[in-house]
């Protein structure tokens, strides 16, 4: 294999583990040492690095997940006067392991169940409330010795063998280090990953593309707090010792700064945070009280200002300047894609027959306090049918449009998708059934790529979870799933962009590659929120070929639409509404001359 | 022809452009409202006419030229522009819901307060005269107005900043065709008393009735200009903005 | 446990609960007009009781110099604008002012004998020198990102907390204070003495409270003040400045909280980082009351200081473990009542 043709993550592993394997063999032992607290420091880091850059959610709590898992180590490790039921557990690091983990996700899945459906301020703050809590319990219980601690923890032995002097420690922390790495990388290129990364969004369009919003949520959150407690677990074995003291909210506080100075963003940003931060807070240690006169803790001050700063400044972190500066990952040259090597495509969805009512829309209300949006709306879309709602701004469309996409439930009313009453339902349940959306404002994630953003349209036609995407046994089906992608936006005629950011490409493009998305999850209902707005009179001309091709293909199409030259000449019906009720359907032609549409569209002038 | 006489005009933008991140939603506008004019902005969805409002308010940060009453004003802020006497009615209406209708009026008047009592209270019940329907839901909480009186209240909370310069994003929204007709006799209005306005509105054949200089908007780029009456009966106007009455027409007339 | 202890008791939380009530409005306020959570108000706190405490010890003030760091920050920031903004290099009065204000005030505390200025006076001047760091610390720290996305907000004000606590080791050392109380007699009811302190408390707090509805209700800065929470981008285009209006709301915030630390100061000792503690459980208060409603904060924040008072009674090492996992249940509440997915700002 080419050098040139690695992932830019495979280029710095290749770098970087000969680096680490020959450091213990050089340096001086305080100075392994060091890089075992780095590696430690890294592991929770990494953590939040997957929450809060990536889940865009934020936990002052990593610290408290840390002194849990290191507690329950050092408690079993001790092993005197252990109770009954935990005796066959003492002794043994993988017991301290197994209760640490344990005990940890515990915790964050009670945190998690509690706070990840609510705005993102109560996540922080039921973080930094329970950090200080377990900190307060942590030197309160006699039996993990109090504020003093437990001290006269045994060497690590694994396997038969004892790991007690700091170099060989060291290769155990660093493995796991890069194994953390291997995995949050591996999860973020998978579906699951996608639904993570996603969040940052926007919650809705997730869910209407099928994604469970809060377990994507919740895994981002637990996988943090796995790092945590595996961090916790070989933080006790290499201090021999644990305190309350490094487990306050403060260390949980350092962390969060860890992560931010050396990028948020990027997964190798917490191994560059870790590495700068404690070298840092060495120095201002040892130059500070010089400066000031006096002792403490006084390097908390120019952390501060420097997260400030940062914050202001250059949000990225280092990672985020050096991959800006180097440029790489950012813009892959097209040859260096690995080519796709034909797979078998994803199972189809049994299309309707022609002519089968897809959607029934029958007296449907909706009423905001006393204002009534929609009055007693009726109408059907049959498969292989276009219909487009038309009416003047504020005649109601939008909140129609929420309903039959299930974000909105109508006041009175109902709405029957394949003969199934949909209202009510949740937008994510409706994914799965065969009903795809685009939005009105659109809703991509601008940093990823094309291909990427098309495939989130795809969630569900994937089943592979978190622990077959960390170890690669989901290849199969992400091939299939990044196929069926590349596939759709091949159709929809945005096969050269699939390695561009969504965000570079015109507002055009960005509702075409919209409406690809929507064709990955294989709908029998599309529903369009103004589809032609923003594109040039070529792709308007594109767009509606492909719209024609869909419905011969069987598809049900319902579009808001004001543009009218592209509405007529594409739609079976048009269905006209104006404040919140229907004042005409029918084709086209005798659409354009109805008395009542006209007056809707001529109205207040006279 | 030049459609401002001679005089400077009220408010000139040279090429005005706005983007959001890698997306260029306004490109090179240039647009004049003269003195005492009503000009209007039409276009489709999502052609960028909000955008143009908010790069001239402050609201959104924007490139190139900016003049008002003569004087350079670039690169403007919100607080510059009402300073300069410019008020803008966004299509939201950014009304104080959870507050009165007199709150919200006499906020409109912020920028002048401290000021005597008496010359806030006259500026309110000019309000009141202007818009009897507010004077009578005067302690009704804003959030529970109909759309029209909400319209009104927006309308009139500009007002109190006694502005030169108006700017309207789609006054028509949603209301009702007889409350229409009211909002754009109260516009008529406006200008008789001297305060120039730049209409923007989806409801092109209104817009083009009452005003007397258009612009029309696509993708980004102004692409069509002229007297409003001359707009309106140009066919690739009519075919493209005044929608399925449009056609009617052209089909009436062949 | 008799009736006597009960009372006794429950004055204490009483007590406390007015000061969390204090400090749930305070950080509702600033979290409705600038959407940040204040979590350096704590400081605001201990900042004031320890500067008290200083006074009256005769030792250096040293409030002041942070006070004057941070102008001098502030005018920094303003050339710095001037000058991205080709505009004239001339920092804005308002910077100089408080520059000016700064240097005064500190020169004040410095060569004043104030050990002898009796209780009023210095209460008095440390609430001038902690009230202009709520708006030196919103045109320092958060002026220059006050659009951006509010996890960024938070991670500031976390940031904030943690210089503030810096700076406050720095000038005040490590160890804990106590004031004088303001008047000795308590006032008897039947078998109850009640606390002169915890009247002094319980009075300024509801004067505090009555003043700040009446200049909500009543004025029109503190309407403009409201229109800004309820509609930013409205409140804008009547020429509310945002920045103005982050600026009071922070200077509220530091008297409300400045006040506060006063009115404890003779009760419970203060360190340097106490008023982390405190606000939090302002915060809890906050949490109750939903992020938005006033007065279910303030009868959350009065809940948790009856919490506090009586878990000190029963488990008194276990009290912040009780305080803090009150706000599960609370959560678990919010949760529930919580309808699907929504997409913030």
């Amino acid at each position: 294999m080419r050098i040139a043709s690695l992932s830019p993550h495979a280029r710095i592993f290749l770098v970087l583990v000969p680096l680490l394997a020959l450091l213990p063999l050089v340096l001086p032992t305080y100075q392994v040492t060091l890089a075992n607290n780095i590696g430690i420091f890294a592991l929770a880091t990494l953590g939040i690095v997957l929450l809060t850059g990536i889940g865009g959610m934020t936990s002052f709590g990593q610290a408290a997940f840390v002194g849990i898992s290191a507690y329950s180590t050092a408690y079993l490790a001790i092993g005197t006067d252990l109770p009954a039921q935990l005796g066959w557990l003492g002794g043994s690091p993988w017991g301290g392991l197994l209760l640490g983990m344990v005990l940890t996700l515990a915790v964050a899945a009670l945190l998690g169940a509690l706070t990840l459906r609510l705005s993102g301020h109560y996540l922080p703050l039921g973080t930094i409330a329970w950090g200080l809590s377990l900190f307060y319990l942590f030197g309160n219980l006699e039996f993990l010795g109090g504020h003093t601690g437990l001290s006269g923890m045994p060497a690590l032995r694994l396997f038969g063998i004892s790991l007690d002097r700091a170099e060989s420690l060291y290769y155990l922390i660093w493995a796991l280090v890069l194994l953390a790495v291997v995995v949050t990388l591996n999860l973020l290129d998978s579906r699951e990953g996608r639904a993570i990364r996603a969040l940052r969004g926007g919650q809705r369009m997730s869910e209407s593309m099928g994604v469970n919003t809060f377990r994507a949520k919740m895994v981002a959150f637990l996988v943090s707090a796995g790092f945590a407690a595996l961090a916790g677990w070989l933080y006790a074995y290499t201090q021999r010792f644990v305190s309350p003291a490094p487990f306050s909210l403060q260390a949980g506080i350092d962390f969060m700064f860890m992560a931010l100075i050396g990028g948020v963003g990027q997964v190798w940003g917490a191994l560059i945070g870790a590495t700068a931060v404690t070298f840092l807070k060495q120095w201002l240690q040892d130059w500070l009280p010089h400066i000031l006169g006096r002792t403490g803790n006084f390097e908390s001050i120019v952390f501060g200002l420097l997260i400030v700063v940062l914050m202001q400044r250059m949000p990225g972190g280092i990672a985020g300047w050096l991959a800006r500066h180097l440029g790489h990952a950012r813009k892959l040259a097209p040859s260096a894609q690995p080519a796709p090597t034909p797979v078998e495509p994803l199972p189809r969805r049994a299309l309707p027959a022609k002519g089968e009512a897809i959607l029934e829309v029958r007296g449907v209300t909706k009423r905001f306090g006393g204002l009534v949006a929609n009055n007693d709306i009726s109408f059907d879309v049959h498969a292989g049918e276009i219909l487009a709602v038309i009416g003047p701004n504020g005649a109601g469309k939008s909140t129609l449009f929420n309903q039959l996409s299930c974000v909105d439930r109508p006041t009175s009313g109902e709405i029957r998708f394949r003969g199934r009453r949909i209202d009510g339902r949740t937008a994510r349940e409706m994914a799965g059934a065969g009903l795809s959306r685009t939005f009105q404002h659109v809703k991509l994630l601008p940093t990823m790529s094309v291909l990427e953003n098309a495939a989130i349209g795809a969630h569900l036609r994937g089943g592979k979870g978190v622990a077959a995407a960390a170890l690669r046994l989901d290849r199969r089906e992400e091939a299939r799933l990044l196929d069926e992608a590349r596939r759709q936006l091949g159709r929809v005629g945005l096969g050269q962009h699939l390695h561009a950011e969504a965000g570079s490409l015109a507002l055009g493009q960005q509702r075409i590659l919209e409406i690809a998305r929507a064709l990955c999850a294989d709908p029998c209902l599309l529903l369009l929120d103004e589809p032609a707005a923003g594109l040039r009179h070529l792709e308007k001309q594109a767009l509606a070929e492909l719209l024609k091709r869909l419905r011969a293909e069987g598809m049900a199409i319902v579009l808001v639409e004001h543009d009218m030259d592209f509405v007529m000449g594409l739609v079976d019906r048009v269905f006209v509404m104006e404040f919140g009720e229907q004042i005409a359907e029918g084709v086209p032609e005798t659409i354009q001359t109805n008395p009542a549409v006209l007056e809707a569209y001529l109205g207040g002038v006279e | 022809m030049s459609p401002h006489g001679h005089q400077a005009p009220l408010l000139e933008v040279r090429d005005l452009c706005v983007s959001y991140g890698k997306i260029q939603a306004l490109t090179d506008a240039s647009l004049r409202v003269g003195d005492g004019q009503i000009v209007t902005v039409i276009g489709p969805n999502g052609a960028g006419k909000t955008t143009l409002l908010s790069a001239i308010m402050g609201v959104l940060p924007s490139r190139g030229r900016i003049a008002f009453a003569g004087a350079e004003a670039s690169s403007p802020t919100i607080k510059s522009m009402i300073g300069r006497g410019v008020s803008l009615v966004p299509e939201s209406r950014a009304l104080f819901g959870s507050m009165s209708v007199e709150d919200n009026l006499r906020l409109g008047g912020f920028r002048f307060h401290p000021r005597p009592r008496r010359a806030q209270d006259a500026a309110l019940e000019e309000m009141y005269a202007l818009f009897p329907r507010l004077k009578e839901r005067r302690a009704q909480v804003a959030a529970t107005l109909s759309g029209g009186e909400r319209q009104m209240l927006a309308l009139a909370r500009a007002l109190m900043t006694r502005p030169k310069l108006l700017m309207l994003d789609e006054p028509s929204l949603g209301l009702a065709p007889l409350i229409v007709r009211e909002v754009f006799r109260i516009i008529a209005d406006l200008r008789r008393q001297g305060v120039s306005i730049l209409l923007i509105e989806q409801n092109a054949r209104a817009a083009l009735r009452v005003a007397d200089y258009a612009y029309v908007l696509e993708l980004g780029k102004i692409v069509m200009e002229g007297p409003a009456a001359e707009l309106a009966n140009d066919p690739r106007v009519v075919a493209a903005y005044l929608g399925i009455a449009g056609k009617h027409q052209e089909m009436l007339a062949t | 446990m008799n009736l006597q202890i009960v009372m006794l008791l429950g004055q204490d939380g009483v007590t406390n609960g007015a000061i969390y009530a204090l400090l749930a409005l305070s950080i509702l306020l600033v979290f409705t007009v600038t959407r940040i959570l204040l979590i350096p108000q704590g400081e605001f706190v201990s900042f004031a009781a320890l500067t008290m405490a200083a006074m009256q010890s005769g030792t250096p003030v040293r409030m002041g110099w942070l006070l004057v760091a941070l102008a001098l920050a502030a005018v920094a920031l303003d050339l710095y604008d001037a000058a991205r903004g080709k505009g004239r290099w001339r920092p804005r009065g308002a910077a100089l002012a408080m520059l000016a204000y700064a240097a005064a005030v500190t020169a004040l505390t410095g060569l004043v004998p104030l050990d002898k200025a009796g209780v009023a006076v210095q209460a008095l001047l440390t609430v001038a020198l902690v009230v202009p760091l709520g708006p030196l610390l919103y045109r320092v720290f958060y002026q220059p990102i006050a659009a951006a996305h509010s996890l960024v907000l938070l991670i500031v004000s976390i940031a904030v907390h943690v210089v503030l606590v810096g700076a406050g080791l720095l000038m005040f050392g490590p160890e804990g204070a106590r004031t004088e109380p303001f008047s000795e007699e308590g006032l008897s009811i039947g078998m109850v003495t009640l606390n002169s302190q915890t009247l002094w408390v319980v009075a300024v707090s509801l004067l505090l409270i009555v003043l700040l509805y009446a200049f909500f209700e009543r004025t029109l800065y503190g309407k403009a003040l409201r229109a800004a929470a309820v509609n930013r981008l409205g409140a804008e285009l009547v020429g509310i400045s945002p920045e103005i209006a982050g600026k009071a709301s922070f200077g509220l915030a530091a008297l409300i909280g400045g006040l506060s630390g006063i009115l404890i100061a003779p009760i419970t000792t203060i360190y340097f980082d106490s008023g982390f503690i405190i606000s939090l459980k302002g915060f809890v208060g906050a949490i109750i009351g939903g992020m938005a409603s006033y007065p279910v904060a303030a009868l959350g924040a009065l809940f948790i200081g009856q919490a506090e008072s009586f878990s000190t009674f029963w488990a008194s090492s276990y009290k912040e473990v009780i305080v803090f996992t009150l706000i599960l249940p609370v959560l678990l509440w919010r949760s529930l009542s919580h309808k699907g997915a929504e997409d913030e700002e």
